[in-house]
């Protein structure tokens, strides 16, 4: 009888408790991951089956600052839609996955929104042979659109405020749309302009395509966690924080053993834990930062190997570049 | 009479230990035991969820209420059979989405079902050719899983079909494109509501005439073309007062604008894709049950219908197909039951039903993920119990009557 009790007790102990993410990511091991099901660029599987991109590798940074180990992470692919649900339900502890900070998610949905990590805006692409030059041209065109995600709100707003119609097409995924819009399904696609970069990269003949000269949103895309854990809200915070001041200090991933060695810049060196216990403040260690930065490098490493003009999805630093440099990307003070 | 009364319930206390092991073993009481501790672990486990919903609610700091349905819903729908904006509320998206479902259910149902009694009379035919065909037909669609029909049928429409400049067209005013099928709107003029009272005044015509048919009929032996001259007067009359006043009806055709087809009514491909694949998914399984109820009915029925001279369509019409049908209906609302249920794929290729407003778009913009689905099960449900309720009272009507 005793055992059926506490099988009862056990059974009515609703999984409550927000806090200790932490506790529950240390003892796992794994950092749980919300990424994109496919964003060039942004995170996407390569041949090898393995997670790339700007969003999959501040995943890793993320894992080696918590676990210790930037390849402890399990990637949880989603789409637009199921994104909030997989991290309410704690599949999830963290969505690295181009999401858009707005205030109804972050006050009615009740999600923590962190600092920004790529700056971006909503744009329209279109075949060239359409003869399109502006989106205010747009009446009566079929847009493609992600479904579930700010776009969708955005494209209704501004084909109103220009009082022109259209017909929508709601879509899952990227990889979907894609499809539909190549096979002129709609006439244009619309959605942040750094996804129509890299989506364009992927087509035959991406000179055939252009990207329409308005940008309709704000878009600023960064990490996401539940509300209510500010302790796991502070690690990841400040982990960003950590990846844009490393490239403020010129701290790279070859670079950065050598730096928490030189105790030349208190600034570098609180950062690096060769000052004080930064680390221990937030429930971790002292060298923190130098895994972050040792993983994956700073962030505009993690930037040009992605997403930079390098790469095919060529898309120049822009608002991303740091303050001193005419961008909004800024970090608090590590001290 | 107290000392016995005393002596017992000593006895009965002396038994105590033994006595719950014989309520055990008595059939009767352990059926009841058994019952009582199979609630008690269902109520338990509803108690388990609705608590651990309720606390992880509290946790999360949501609020659970129905309000958000009042707000505007901020995005746009391209189907939609009422008035409908991006200022419109959540609850009228969720109209819309309702109407989609019952609109692609609606049609779904009805062609299913004839293509399913075709299929299912033709694959019993004496014709080796057309019946074999058709069971090579059934094999391969219900072995497919239907999403992969409607991604198939989908996929066809938007990469096969040519762009709207190129659509193919049937007199300049059907155009068949990989944005849909294009037809002309008709714009009903004054005095078109003489042809709808006349057509309705056809039914009723109709209705009176089968039944002196009948009559007449068991009275006399004599047979009348039923069929046709019901057919005849359902479209003849409301023809002729349509002419007799004036042709008050005129067509917008569609033309060619900047990207689309502008006027006209256009179905989607999304719709076309889902209608056609739930259709001929759920027809073949249609087929078979309709092949199982005619094979239900014994042979004699056909030697004695034979043998009073019927031809086989008269025996299938008058003799066989009545009696199947008691057969046929139980499976058929289940068929129904679950076209209507698989309309929710139309997730998948972005068709917006119930799943993709209230339960998608709404759900995800609002973070009301609870009350969504809620709405969603209960319409969802409200959706069978009538389909249920209707085919129940079918299969009532058309029971055998025992006399």
């Amino acid at each position: 009888m005793r055992i059926i009790i506490s099988l009862f007790a056990a059974f009515f102990m609703a999984s409550a408790a927000n806090a200790g993410t932490l506790e529950d990511v240390k003892k796992r091991g794994v950092l749980n991951c919300i990424v994109n099901t496919g964003l060039p660029g942004f995170s996407y599987t390569d041949k090898t089956g393995r997670w790339k991109g700007f969003d999959a590798d501040m995943c890793r940074s993320l894992a080696a600052a918590v676990v210790g180990d930037g390849e402890k992470v399990k990637f949880i692919p989603a789409t637009g839609k199921t994104r909030f649900t997989l991290l309410n339900s704690k599949e999830g502890d963290v969505i690295f996955r181009n999401t858009t900070w707005t205030f109804v998610r972050d006050v009615d949905v009740k999600l923590t929104f962190l600092p920004t990590t790529y700056y971006d805006g909503q744009g329209f692409i279109i075949r060239k042979s359409k003869g399109v030059k502006s989106a205010k041209e747009l009446d009566g065109a079929t847009v493609c659109i992600q479904t579930g995600t700010t776009t969708e709100l955005n494209l209704a707003d501004f084909f109103r405020a220009n009082k022109i119609s259209y017909k929508p097409v709601p879509i899952e995924s990227n990889e979907e749309a894609r499809k539909n819009y190549l096979a002129d399904r709609c006439d244009t696609y619309t959605t942040d302009a750094s996804g129509l970069a890299a989506t364009r990269a992927t087509f035959d003949k991406p000179g055939d395509h252009m990207i329409l000269p308005e940008i309709i949103s704000k878009e600023p895309l960064g990490p996401v966690v539940r509300h209510g854990d500010d302790q796991w809200a502070d690690i990841v915070r400040w982990t960003v924080y950590a990846l844009i001041a490393a490239e403020q200090h010129g701290i790279t991933a070859g670079n950065v053993d050598k730096m928490a060695m030189d105790k030349s810049n208190p600034n570098v060196s609180r950062m690096l834990g060769s000052e004080g216990n930064l680390g221990g403040m937030l429930g971790l260690d002292k060298e923190w930062a130098k895994r972050v930065i040792k993983a994956q490098g700073n962030y505009a490493e993690i930037f040009e190997r992605n997403v930079g003009l390098k790469t095919p999805v060529g898309l120049s630093r822009g608002l991303n570049a740091l303050y001193t440099k005419g961008g909004l990307q800024y970090s608090p003070p590590f001290r | 009479m107290s000392g016995v009364a005393n002596q017992a319930s000593i006895k009965l206390v002396g038994i105590e230990p033994n006595f719950l092991l014989r309520l055990w073993r008595n059939k009767d009481t352990r059926s009841i035991i058994l019952q009582i501790l199979t609630m008690a672990l269902l109520f338990a486990f509803l108690a388990y969820i609705i608590n651990n919903a309720v606390l992880n609610l509290a946790v999360l700091g949501k609020t659970f209420s129905f309000d958000f349905l009042g707000f505007p819903a901020s995005y746009d729908i391209n189907q939609r059979l009422i008035e409908y904006t991006s200022q419109s509320t959540h609850f009228r998206a969720m109209l819309v989405g309702i109407l989609n479902t019952a609109l692609v259910a609606f049609f779904g149902i009805i062609t299913a079902t004839i293509v399913g009694f075709l299929f299912g009379i033709i694959r019993l035919s004496n014709n080796w050719i057309a019946s074999h065909i058709v069971y090579c037909i059934i094999e391969f669609t219900r072995n497919i899983p239907v999403l992969l029909h409607i991604l198939l049928i989908h996929g066809i429409i938007v990469h096969v079909l040519p762009s709207p400049r190129q659509a193919h067209t049937l007199a300049d005013s059907i155009f068949l494109s990989n944005r849909g099928l294009t037809i002309p709107d008709p714009i009903f003029g004054e005095g078109f509501s003489f042809t709808v009272i006349a057509f309705f005044a056809a039914i009723g015509i109709i209705i009176g005439f089968a039944r002196w048919a009948r009559k007449v009929r068991d009275e006399s032996g004599k047979i009348y073309p039923v069929f046709w001259i019901s057919t005849g007067i359902l479209f003849g009359l409301p023809f002729l007062v349509f002419l007799l006043s004036g042709s008050p009806l005129s067509w917008v055709v569609p033309e060619l604008g900047r990207f689309n087809l502008k006027g006209g009514i256009t179905m989607i491909p999304e719709f076309l894709a889902l209608w056609l694949a739930l259709s001929l998914y759920t027809s073949v399984f249609i087929a078979e049950i309709v092949r199982a109820g005619i094979l239900a009915i014994s042979k004699g029925q056909w030697e004695a219908s034979q043998a009073v001279g019927l031809q086989r369509n008269r025996i299938l019409q008058l003799v066989v197909i009545p009696q199947a049908l008691r057969v046929i209906i139980p499976p058929l609302t289940s068929q129904y039951l679950n076209l209507t249920k698989n309309s929710s794929l139309a997730i998948a290729i972005g068709y917006m039903d119930i799943v993709a407003t209230i339960g998608g778009i709404s759900m995800m913009q609002t973070g009301k993920e609870m009350e969504s689905m809620i709405l969603v099960l209960s319409i969802y449900l409200c959706f069978s119990l009538v389909i249920s309720a209707f085919m129940n009272w079918y299969n009532k009507r058309i029971k055998l009557v025992e006399r």
